[in-house]
């Protein structure tokens, strides 16, 4: 009987018992499995056995040496398994509460007003068109129906410049050349749809509700038999969806000489819920934003024949809904480039004003 | 404009109808009212009283006691007024009562019960007269309650001034009480007007003498006046309204210019020989009414006696031909100048008055025979010895032309997008004083004279009338039918989104927004000069006019003063500068993105290079193209002389990145450094983005060779990129900078150079010979390998 693979595997399992760790189960495998270890070893007397019983000893090796293979893969396993759990035993627990600075930018809060309004606009179909800061009397007057003289040139205190021109007192100024743009496509069946948001200037003393500097929105619509019936919805869909809920609104006469009947826009105040409160100055109702339905003169002036075409125009004061958003009640913030203030708008989309703080 | 219920009352019939819902509805259809007072709520249980006896208050040199016969029972009562006698009626606020000082109560006064008091026209909120109290017609009966005499109860609203600066006809109560009537449906009562006939030959003599400016003079003359004082009632409302009783002639004008909006002077009939109204020939002193010397000018309408002036026309007076109390005779002005000159030249003074206030509306010049008439009723409604002594001198110098509109109900439901009706149209236009004619759908309508002068000139204006008394709030609103087009692109727009997310997403940046002008107080504290450009000519502040040419300074001044908020920080702005003017001598405006990284701790070559890969990925990412630099000489004093660049794309310029001088960079704060950049948006923005063509990566092993340089002086990583890029090898993928050392002055560089072929492995041989001619391309600008 050839007793040496049981012999061999009974060293084996007194070997295998003393290893403790990964390291040395490798020198196991190599002592036992390598191609100078002890099983090859065996291998090499099987020639020295005689014929006839061969067979079983070939047997009884192959057996050692299946079951070698195993228990070292499953000594590895049992090893790996031990450390892993020293390294856990042994680990620290990171402290997540560990202020840690992430140096977060920060966007101007106009900007971000200024993407969430520019967004609803797009999704309604207006283009969003861009304006010079510096135009001339002609555009910010004469083509809206200002004539020169007219109180409302006084109203409105204008920067002008050396060169003859002038900081535009209101986002108006870009009507004219934004209607002339489109004129034609109007004539080809394209309704105008636009929006022009804008930095306006005027010639103001600064205080926490004044500033010389600011940004204002206004958009127009042109078409065929567009109407006063639409103006209201509009303006009723557009700002539900700009304070994200159902507004109720009303207009009052509002003298505005580039449109024809021109209106403030009020809308009930958010906060009461029109019962009256500080917000509102107890009337229940905000001013928000001047509208009306375009002057023919204004569509006249560029070039729109004003028998065919109608249309609405709107403003918003970019600045003051910034200001209703965010709580903000000093409009020196804006143009502070107080860091300590600015670097605080930090979101991409604001939030809403049943949210804000305004009390 | 405060507005009296009661005074409305006089030309429209208010009964049954809710006065406050009438006010809201005005609100909405007319101009915003701003505040509702009740008048006479403070005044309650007053009544008139008779003195039956005054006692001298034995301790008290100042005080009275009186009893006074209250109807029901007689009172005693402690009164500290000046003027009481016997036998006078008075108004008695009785023990439980109100006046406007407060509650009234049984009081024991300085030792004596005192019952009530003995009212002021102050204490009943009808004056601020408190210099004694009043004294009532003898003939009232006693216990009579105060306000069934005296009208003191009364809602007053207060108009927005502002919100009728287009209604001329609205800066009096009469036109209020057109829009009320057409909003109630009620009938507007015409006014009284005074009988004018004169039989004599007297008529003032009015010459014009700048008919440019004036549209109308009328005036007449009136004698044998006695009075000096105006009714209570008349006073109340004018007090009511935000004037004070001043005398008989005074109060009248005022009264008429509150009720129909027409100003009027009133002149000492005895000192107005001839009437001239014409601008001075030289500047003149002048002295109005209120006592102030002023400055008037050549192109300011006076009224002038012969050749003396008498009064600013259509701003106020002269003090020389006040009313005086014993004033017999008057003549009375009552005319219409041109409104955009009496705007003027009340803001050259610097004085507006409520008179120059209605003119530069442009008044009805309609009005003022309709003044003349009411000042002759009043007057002699109220000093019946009155007479007119004059004829009447009307001159009519200019009109406005006559407005006649047409239209067509289908214009009106086109405008409107609902259906008027054709009835409520006629009603409204009707109501609202429009002479409606219409045929069949057409109308044809005469704006009335009090709406001609400048607001109501076409159709449109016609709807605003239909509409805005039909209500807004009545509109069924509906979407428009307008066609749905897609909207294009505004890759500049979407650029500039970009840019911002890049910066405050990815490197942290702030927006902020500052002045288009530059602020040379804070230049001047970083030793930055204003450079000359474009200025704003009527800036407050004349540190403040010069437009900027460069946003970096203003964001530099904007950086230092943020120094508390952190050790590092960026800012950043897109805004616009003036870039000097074009060849018509207009602004060249530009779009910029203007950015400054700051470092206190000093480190500009780390700031510097943080600027170029933030340059970098903006052009990276926004263009799909590299960035070029190319160094230029300072283009402003505070940049630094060596550290001054163009930023390059495809070769063109796009910008300008720059440390700063050390001189100025001294004065941030001690160590601290600053590195800007400036991108012209609009030069960006113009610039092709490159599309992504996608290149299959290659499956074959890559190689890389590493090369350690001595550089020579002065010579610039783009120098060394030029030695291998000079190849043009397909098969070199990356070459990147792994190491860098200086010591002893010699800099060098471990470049590594990645190559791999799309189609096989690369042999050492191929690679080596690459890397030969790349030495040798190398040797030639001085760079070795380093030993």
């Amino acid at each position: 009987m050839f007793e040496k693979p049981a012999e061999l595997k009974k060293l084996f399992e007194e070997k295998a018992a003393a290893v403790t760790a990964t390291a040395e189960v490798e020198q196991l495998r190599i002592e036992f499995l390598g191609k100078k270890g002890s099983v090859a070893a065996l291998m090499q007397e099987l020639r020295n056995v005689p014929n006839e019983q061969k067979k079983e000893a070939g047997q009884a090796i192959n057996e050692t040496k299946q079951y070698i293979e195993s228990a070292i893969a499953a000594k590895l396993e049992e090893l790996k398994k031990l450390e892993e759990q020293k390294l856990i035993d042994s680990a620290e627990s990171y402290d997540e509460s560990m202020p840690i600075s992430v140096d977060l930018g920060s966007y101007h809060p106009i900007t971000l007003v200024r993407r969430e309004v520019e967004s609803i606009f797009l999704s309604m179909g207006f283009s969003i068109e861009d304006y010079s800061e510096i135009t001339d009397d002609y555009n910010c007057f004469e083509a809206l129906n200002i004539p020169k003289h007219h109180p409302a040139r006084d109203m409105q205190d204008t920067y002008y410049l050396s060169s003859g021109q002038l900081l535009k007192t209101h986002t108006s100024a870009a009507q004219n050349t934004i209607l002339r743009k489109y004129a034609k496509n109007l004539e080809n069946g394209n309704p105008i749809r636009a929006i022009f948001p804008g930095r306006c200037f005027r010639n103001e003393k600064i205080d926490a509700c004044h500033e010389n500097t600011f940004f204002q929105m206004e958009g127009i619509m042109v078409d065929k038999d567009i109407s006063i019936s639409n103006l209201i919805y509009f303006m009723k869909t557009m700002l539900s969806e700009v304070f994200q809920k159902d507004i109720t609104v009303r207009l009052r006469p509002g003298f505005f000489p580039f449109v024809e009947p021109g209106f403030e826009l009020d809308i009930q105040c958010t906060i009461c819920k029109g019962a009256g409160c500080p917000s509102c100055k107890d009337s229940g109702w905000l001013e928000l934003c001047p509208c009306g339905m375009i002057h023919p003169n204004v569509l006249t002036a560029a070039g729109i024949d004003a028998e065919k075409y109608t249309g609405f125009a709107f403003g918003l004061g970019m600045t003051r809904l910034a200001m209703m958003t965010y709580g903000v009640k000093d409009i020196r913030v804006f143009n502070s480039g107080n860091l300590k203030s600015l670097s605080q708008f930090t979101e991409k989309s604001f939030t809403r004003p049943e949210e804000s703080k305004e009390a | 404009m405060f507005v009296s219920i009661n005074w409305i009352k006089d030309y429209v019939d208010l009964d049954g109808l809710d006065i406050k819902k009438l006010i809201e509805s005005f609100t909405l259809a007319t101009a915003e009212v701003e505040d509702i007072i009740e008048k006479g709520a403070d005044v309650q249980n007053v009544v008139v009283g008779e003195i039956l006896s005054v006692e001298n208050h034995p301790n008290s040199n100042k005080l009275h006691l009186l009893k006074v016969d209250a109807g029901e029972k007689v009172c005693n009562i402690v009164c500290g007024a000046p003027n009481v006698a016997v036998g006078q009626k008075v108004a008695l606020a009785l023990a439980g009562g109100r006046v406007c000082g407060g509650e009234i109560k049984v009081a024991t006064v300085a030792g004596y019960e005192s019952e009530g008091m003995c009212c002021s026209e102050k204490e009943l909120g009808i004056s601020d007269d408190h210099s004694g109290i009043m004294e009532l017609d003898p003939s009232l009966k006693n216990g009579t309650n105060i306000k069934d005499i005296f009208p003191i109860d009364d809602i007053i609203f207060e108009v927005d001034n502002k919100s009728l600066t287009n209604r001329p006809d609205l800066w009096g109560h009469y036109g209020i009480a057109r829009e009320l009537a057409a909003l109630s449906g009620r009938e507007l009562k015409p006014l009284e007007m005074g009988d004018l006939s004169y039989d004599g030959d007297e008529k003032v003599d009015v010459k014009i003498g700048r008919e440019d400016l004036v549209y109308r003079y009328s005036c007449i003359k009136m004698d044998n006046i006695t009075k000096n004082k105006s009714p209570l009632d008349m006073r109340i409302r004018l007090y009511y309204c935000g004037m004070r009783g001043i005398n008989l002639l005074a109060d009248v004008t005022n009264y008429i210019m509150l009720e129909i909006g027409q100003p009027t002077h009133a002149f000492a009939g005895n000192s107005i020989d001839k009437i001239v109204v014409t601008t001075p020939d030289e500047k003149i002193k002048f002295t109005t009414l209120d006592g102030v010397e002023r400055d008037i000018d050549e192109e300011t309408l006076m009224i002038c006696n012969g050749n003396t002036p008498v009064g600013i026309a259509g701003i106020m007076g002269g003090l020389e031909s006040e009313i005086v109390e014993d004033t017999g005779s008057v003549v009375l002005e009552s005319a219409n100048f041109d409104g955009v000159s009496i705007r003027k030249s009340s803001s050259r003074l610097g004085h507006r008055t409520d008179a120059s206030a209605r003119y530069e509306k442009m008044l009805d010049p309609e009005l003022t025979m309709d003044a003349v008439g009411r000042f002759v009723k009043l007057v002699k409604d109220i000093d019946s010895g009155a007479r007119v002594a004059s004829k009447i001198t009307d001159e009519y110098v200019r009109k406005y032309p006559e407005i006649t509109l047409s239209f067509d109900k289908k214009y009106v439901d086109r405008y409107t997008g609902i259906d008027i009706s054709d009835e409520q149209i006629n009603k409204t236009l009707t109501a609202l004083g429009f002479a409606v004619d219409y045929d069949n759908g057409e109308y044809t309508v005469k704006v009335p004279s009090w709406r001609a002068t400048k607001d109501v000139t076409i159709k449109a204006d016609i709807i605003e009338e239909i509409t805005r008394i039909y209500g807004y709030d009545n509109f069924e609103i509906t979407t428009t039918n307008s066609p749905l087009k897609p909207v294009p692109n505004d890759y500049a727009r979407l650029e500039d989104a970009e840019a911002k997310d890049i910066l405050v997403k990815k490197y942290g940046f702030h927006e902020v927004h500052s002045y288009v002008w530059c602020d040379g107080r804070k230049f001047k504290k970083l030793g930055i000069e204003v450079e000359d450009n474009v200025k704003v000519l009527n800036i407050e502040n004349s540190d403040n006019g010069v437009l900027r040419n460069s946003m970096l300074p203003t964001l530099l001044t904007i950086a230092q003063e943020n120094k508390d908020f952190a050790e590092k920080y960026s800012i950043f702005e897109i805004g616009r500068v003036v870039d000097g003017t074009d060849e018509n001598g207009l602004c060249n405006e530009r779009k910029h993105l203007g950015a400054v990284i700051y470092d206190k701790s000093g480190n500009e070559k780390a700031a510097y290079l943080k600027a170029v890969e933030i340059i970098n990925c903006l052009i990276g990412e926004i263009k799909q193209k590299k960035a070029g630099y190319n160094k230029i000489a300072p283009v402003s004093a505070w940049q630094h002389p060596k550290n001054t660049a163009e930023i390059l794309i495809d070769g063109k310029r796009v910008g300008i990145l720059c440390a700063m001088h050390p001189a100025n960079r001294a004065k941030l704060d001690k160590t601290a450094a600053a590195v800007c950049f400036e991108i012209d948006m609009d030069i960006f923005s113009s610039i092709d983005a490159n599309s992504i063509s996608f290149r299959e990566p290659s499956t074959q092993q890559s190689t890389y060779y590493d090369l350690s340089l001595v550089l020579a002086e002065n010579t610039k990583y783009s120098d060394l990129a030029a030695c291998w890029e000079a190849l043009n090898l397909a098969e070199l993928e990356t070459a990147k900078v792994i190491d860098t050392y200086e010591k002893d002055g010699i800099k060098s560089v471990t470049v590594r150079l990645i190559f791999a072929a799309m189609d096989r492995t690369l042999e050492m041989e191929e690679v080596q010979g690459w890397i030969d001619t790349i030495l040798s391309n190398l040797g030639k600008i001085g760079v070795t390998l380093r030993a």
